[in-house]
């Protein structure tokens, strides 16, 4: 099924749908790739508030290339996911509402999207000018010195996801191989 | 002897960090094609289309292909009779330094493993010498992203394990690279040789025309025979299931050690960049 959905969202939203659906998110995400999480479990650890608001909102693992002169942002495709795992969970339990990156999760991060219905959408990997072309803004708040890695608020329209892991915890990356393969 | 200045070698590796990276080559876009045409899954048609919009869109506005440009991998193959004036190894540094500056590239290379404070413009570039007979050097710049990279592997197998030991570490590398690689992948495999020298063949070998298969009928026959069967593990583009998961396996081999069989599976993302100049 194909789907419009508004980010952030409430989980209620998001509860109906399902792995393998394929939904265009409009509205307004947040980056975050591996150093940028290292420094946002050190701030948890210390007891300070993290950059921005981790309820509801959705993290999209990804470094962009820079910018062209008038572009808000250069090539902007998804990182690999599992590098992130580690630091996950916490962010599920805070609340988070999703997150958007590229290939396997951990169980521990399947089964905090299932104890939080939270949701993992993939975007495809290697298609970052095609990306590029769905973010209207693009803004540093915070970690400016990590570069590429600093977290940005994008706002992003019609960006196109596929539901990898539903709130129930389907993952199509298990189901949808078993389907083409050949013994 | 021929004359060639340094300056020469920094110009022509700037353009070609900037071209592998808006511009796949031909025998790839052939590639694109002919795996498109054979995908059954709905949603794997929907990546091969999406990818290929991608392509046009980073050829046409000069937008990376994707955000990780990589790690510049470069081979020089200098000709013996071929004299330099200045340092090679700057001049390439350079050249790399400029291209992913004037390019709008991404800087993704930290100066210390460990302690990874980024260079902030992609150097040092990883660059291997050959020497060769002729007055020409030939530069292949193959800027390797780390999404494929993360999931390569060297097997030290023994000899008893022969062919049979081969298929099943290469399948093995595919099958746990699964959707983290970015697939459809190219696979590039080194056997023979020592440690090191069947993983350099595993790069080599991604830089090699998809559409060119091994001189070696054996060799030719296993490059085909493990394309099926990657592509009977039903990862599918993008992972999302389907009957393309590899669009090549190039294997390249050298002579090994009588106790020895290494296997080398260097993974590749679609996005497999490379760009050759001679000079």
């Amino acid at each position: 099924m194909e789907y419009h959905l508004q980010v952030p969202f409430l989980k209620n939203d998001i509860k109906t749908l399902k792995s393998g659906d394929y939904v265009y998110l409009t509205g307004t995400i947040y980056t975050a790739r591996d150093a940028a999480h290292k420094r946002m479990e050190e701030t948890l650890n210390e007891g300070r508030e993290l950059p921005f608001q981790i309820k509801d909102n959705v993290i999209y693992y990804m470094g962009p290339s820079p910018a062209r002169e008038g572009r808000p942002i250069g090539s902007a495709g998804p990182t690999t996911s599992s590098r992130m795992d580690r630091y996950t969970p916490r962010l599920l339990d805070l609340g988070m509402g999703g997150m958007i990156g590229k290939g396997k999760r951990s169980p521990e991060v399947v089964e905090a999207i299932v104890r939080n219905h939270s949701i993992y959408f993939a975007a495809i990997g290697g298609a970052g000018a095609l990306f590029s072309k769905k973010i209207i803004e693009s803004k540093v708040i915070a970690y400016d010195d990590l570069g590429a890695e600093a977290i940005r608020e994008l706002k992003i329209k019609d960006f196109p996801v596929i539901v990898v892991i539903d709130s129930q915890g389907n993952n199509l990356y298990e189901t949808e191989c078993l389907k083409y393969r050949k013994e | 002897m021929r004359e060639i200045n340094a300056t020469q070698i920094t110009e022509a590796v700037k353009e070609m960090c900037m071209e592998a990276n808006y511009r796949l080559s031909d025998d790839m876009k052939k590639q694109f094609d002919i795996c498109e045409e054979k995908e059954e899954s709905p949603l794997g048609k929907m990546v091969f289309r999406q990818l290929q919009e991608n392509l046009i869109i980073a050829e046409e506005e000069e937008i990376p292909i994707c955000q990780d440009t990589g790690m510049a991998v470069v081979f020089l193959s200098v000709g013996q009779d071929v004299h330099i004036t200045g340092n090679l190894t700057d001049a390439v540094n350079e050249g790399v330094r400029q291209g992913y500056e004037q390019g709008y590239l991404r800087k993704s290379v930290v100066k210390d493993p460990l302690e990874r404070e980024n260079t902030k413009d992609n150097t040092p570039a990883v660059i291997y010498y050959d020497l060769v007979p002729g007055d020409r050097i030939e530069v292949v710049v193959a800027p390797k992203g780390f999404g494929s990279e993360n999931m390569s592997r060297i097997f030290m197998l023994k000899p008893a394990d022969g062919i049979e030991g081969v298929k099943k570490a290469i399948l093995t590398a595919v099958a746990d690279a699964g959707p983290n690689a970015c697939p459809p992948m190219v696979i590039g495999v080194g056997i023979g040789g020592t440690f090191e020298k069947c993983a350099w063949l595993a790069k080599k070998a991604l830089t090699r025309n998809l559409s060119v298969r091994s001189s070696i009928p054996h060799i030719r026959d296993l490059e085909e025979e493990l394309l099926v069967k990657i592509n009977d593990l039903g990862i599918g583009p993008g992972g999302l299931g389907g009957r393309i998961t590899a669009m090549a396996v190039n294997i390249e081999t050298y002579p090994t050690h009588i106790a020895g069989l290494p296997v080398a599976v260097n993974i590749c993302c679609h996005v497999n960049r490379h760009s050759s100049r001679i000079i």
